[in-house]
């Protein structure tokens, strides 16, 4: 399948900023469930800094803006060629040991929910199967809601109002995957999902001896197939951000993004 | 290693000046130099030092040990000695040491290859604290993680040393060591011209040579060098601006650098300047928000994004502390076997992990024997000093174990060495150790001298500042 993503984050600032400095993970890479075709990041009035590809196998890039300016466009534009492998991220290359994949975060520290549910995983032999029972116990949990959580919430907080969004889905599959000795890891990326979006996507990674890293994508009780392109992984949502920023100045931000995933007819 | 060890009673201590009622060569002269000295003039000569201490502004904590910021560090005007072909042992041991250090820090970070032969656990490696993922398949320039590597050492003979813990992040107290020389040397010219002493002066000029010589690959030219401190209420900001001025470099807080495009910016009055090589006195967690701590107002937002595409250094390497954790430690003369091939010159404290069942067993039947340590501890607080202990703090310590096993490991306790001390009484033996400071870059240098650290308490083997330590000159005498 070939997908064509248009991904537009605008800032604005009440009050100008003297300057602003971003690290961007917007950019796929390529591996055997997805084939970059053509990509590209603008920043509107941006100054391209370094780039790199990290040893998690993401691309990494710094741009920075000489202000002063009341807004900027994060423009993604770009075509890549999916197939389906399962879930199973194959050909990707990386370095970092999953060993470090373990380690609990303030977005990911499971609360007694979570620990039940890590206890239950436990006890399934296979660490794929454990695996896929927790997503589909963190699907029912979490009752898919937008509006009601926000990039702060944490996977305990999630699990207690029982409803969230597909962050909120991954950190509690990871929270409790790791409570597990499973490492796990936060992945974002875009789906397609036919309308327009306003928001991008994001799944979990559970490493399974044998198979390597498998997404998981609770909101959508599946793993993910060819409407999915992954983008970056971290330890959780803050990690794998697709944008750090920091801006120079006392400008109140306010943030809008539209996404649009759509497929190519061949 | 699970060690069936008697930890023996320590009843005799290795006296750096006294053997069998004879005075060691090394401190030949300095027994003359006593006797010249009735304790009128020592109670002056004391009072004097200490002026010039304060008059310097010199009152930081070694860094991590909290306690008063104010407060002077006692110095102790009796030198300690070394011979040359002493310091030349140690001189080998210590940059072996550095060299492992770094070659391991290039490993973890890229295949991990002495974790898959085997030689060091993953999970001591990967799930450690320090490990940063944000730097894996990252090489430094000149594949030098740790700049500067502080090796504390305690010598329990004549020939024997041990380590007792390496420092590869920001190992402070060099200016003590520089310090320590120069009023010695105001207040004794004639010892130093009696005795022919290495000097210790031109660390200031290697460090920045080091430094120097890690510049990234994108700066061409003269690099320019700067300290990133976290500001004047550290407790080590003294070292940070005494160390700047003696380099001729910029000291600088974070607010003073930029990012834009590729590379880092000085804020001058002359507009900006690139910086090429940052010395941070910084912990990782704080030196940039878009990659580490998102709160942090101390760091440089951006730093690392530039770091990672080689528009600058920055020393030591984020990522450089899972070298010295105190649970890597124990494999450090495996790195030296695995990385270099040699045997390890300088010996390890035999250590035991409380986190295996049967050191832990050992261990909680022998409390009142050992020293334990927290595995990340430092400044020697949540240490117990089994035979200083009371049955109190013992038991204490037997519960805090039995909790949380993962965070402590113990050693025995050794036979620190002792040199004579200026006590109230007039001369007295006090335990000693000492901290070297390796500079790693192009070349691996060590300038012939380090901080000695003394517990002035009769009978303390607790040399730390914060529980009543001092510090003493250093000297390497010339063949």
């Amino acid at each position: 399948m070939i997908l064509t993503v248009e991904h537009v984050t605008r800032y604005s600032y009440d009050r100008p900023v003297r300057g602003l400095v971003q690290s961007h993970r917007m950019t796929p890479a390529s591996h055997d469930g997805q084939r970059v075709i053509g990509w590209q990041v603008e920043v509107s009035d941006g100054l391209a800094g370094g780039s790199f590809r990290d040893g998690a196998g993401d691309h990494v890039a710094s741009w920075s803006v000489i202000g002063p300016v009341s807004h900027i466009d994060v423009t993604v534009r770009g075509e890549v060629e999916t197939r389906d492998t399962g879930g199973i991220l194959r050909g990707h290359r990386e370095l970092v040991s999953p060993q470090c994949y373990l380690q609990a975060t303030a977005l990911t520290h499971p609360d007694d929910a979570l620990l039940a549910l890590a206890e239950e995983a436990r006890a399934v032999p296979e660490v794929l199967d454990a695996a896929h029972l927790l997503c589909e116990r963190v699907a029912k949990a979490i009752l898919w809601t937008p509006g009601v959580t926000q990039s702060q919430t944490t996977a305990a907080e999630a699990m207690s109002q029982a409803q969230g969004v597909c962050q909120d889905h991954a950190h509690a599959i990871i929270a409790a995957a790791r409570a597990a000795e499973m490492p796990a890891r936060y992945v974002s990326g875009y789906m397609l999902a036919g309308e327009r979006q306003d928001a991008a996507h994001a799944w979990a990674e559970i490493h399974v001896p044998g198979l390597g890293w498998v997404g998981f994508d609770a909101a959508n009780g599946c793993c993910p197939d060819e409407r999915y392109i992954r983008i970056a992984s971290g330890l959780d949502a803050q990690d794998a951000a697709p944008i750090r920023g920091w801006a120079r100045g006392d400008g109140k931000e306010r943030l809008e993004v539209a996404v649009a995933v759509q497929t190519v007819e061949q | 290693m699970a060690m069936q060890g008697k930890a023996v009673r320590v009843t005799t201590y290795f006296n750096e000046m006294f053997q069998d009622g004879e005075v060691r060569i090394p401190y030949s002269r300095l027994e003359g130099w006593t006797k010249r000295m009735p304790d009128a003039l020592r109670h002056m000569k004391q009072a004097e030092a200490e002026a010039l201490f304060r008059r310097i502004g010199i009152t930081f904590a070694v860094y991590g040990e909290g306690g008063d910021p104010d407060r002077l560090i006692p110095f102790d005007m009796f030198p300690r000695v070394f011979t040359a072909a002493e310091w030349a042992r140690l001189e080998r041991g210590i940059k072996q040491r550095a060299r492992a250090l770094n070659a391991f820090l290039v490993d973890v970070y890229g295949r991990g290859e002495i974790v898959r032969a085997g030689r060091i656990p993953a999970h001591l490696v990967y799930r450690n604290a320090a490990f940063e993922k944000s730097v894996v398949g990252f090489v430094p320039p000149k594949g030098v993680y740790s700049h500067i590597v502080g090796i504390d050492l305690v010598r329990t003979g004549a020939d024997e040393f041990f380590v007792l813990e390496d420092n590869c992040r920001t190992p402070s107290g060099v200016s003590y060591m520089l310090e320590n020389r120069e009023i010695m040397m105001r207040m004794f010219p004639d010892l130093f011209r009696e005795n022919r002493i290495e000097p210790v002066d031109n660390y200031p000029l290697l460090l920045r040579r080091t430094l120097a010589s890690v510049a990234p690959a994108k700066c061409k030219g003269d690099p320019t060098i700067v300290i990133l401190t976290p500001g004047h209420f550290n407790s080590a900001y003294y070292e940070h601006s005494f160390l700047a001025d003696l380099m001729g470099v910029e000291l600088v807080e974070g607010q003073d650098l930029f990012v834009e495009g590729e590379y880092v910016w000085m804020r001058t009055t002359e507009g900006p300047k690139r910086v090429d090589v940052i010395y941070r006195r910084i912990d990782d967690a704080y030196i940039d928000p878009l990659c580490f701590r998102p709160d942090s107002m101390l760091g440089v937002p951006g730093l690392m994004d530039v770091y990672r595409s080689g528009g600058v250094n920055i020393c030591s390497c984020p990522g450089a502390g899972v070298a010295d954790d105190k649970a890597v430690y124990t494999f450090v003369p495996e790195m030296i076997r695995f990385y270099l091939g040699e045997e390890p010159i300088l010996n390890n404290v035999p250590t035991w992990q409380c986190a295996k069942e049967d050191d832990r067993k050992y261990v909680l039947e022998n409390l009142k024997d050992l020293v334990v340590k927290e595995v990340h501890g430092s400044g020697g607080y949540g240490m117990l000093v089994g035979p200083k202990s009371t049955r109190d703090q013992i038991e204490r310590f037997h519960a805090r174990i039995s909790e949380d096993p993962g965070n402590y490991i113990a050693q025995p306790t050794l036979a620190l060495s002792t040199t004579p001390t200026f006590v109230d009484e007039g001369i007295a033996p006090r335990h000693v150790d000492l901290r070297p400071y390796c500079l790693v870059g192009e070349r691996v240098e060590l300038v012939p001298g380090g901080l000695t650290r003394v517990a002035l308490t009769e009978g303390s083997l607790v040399v730390n500042s914060s529980q009543g330590g001092g510090v003493k000159d250093t000297w390497v005498l010339a063949e």
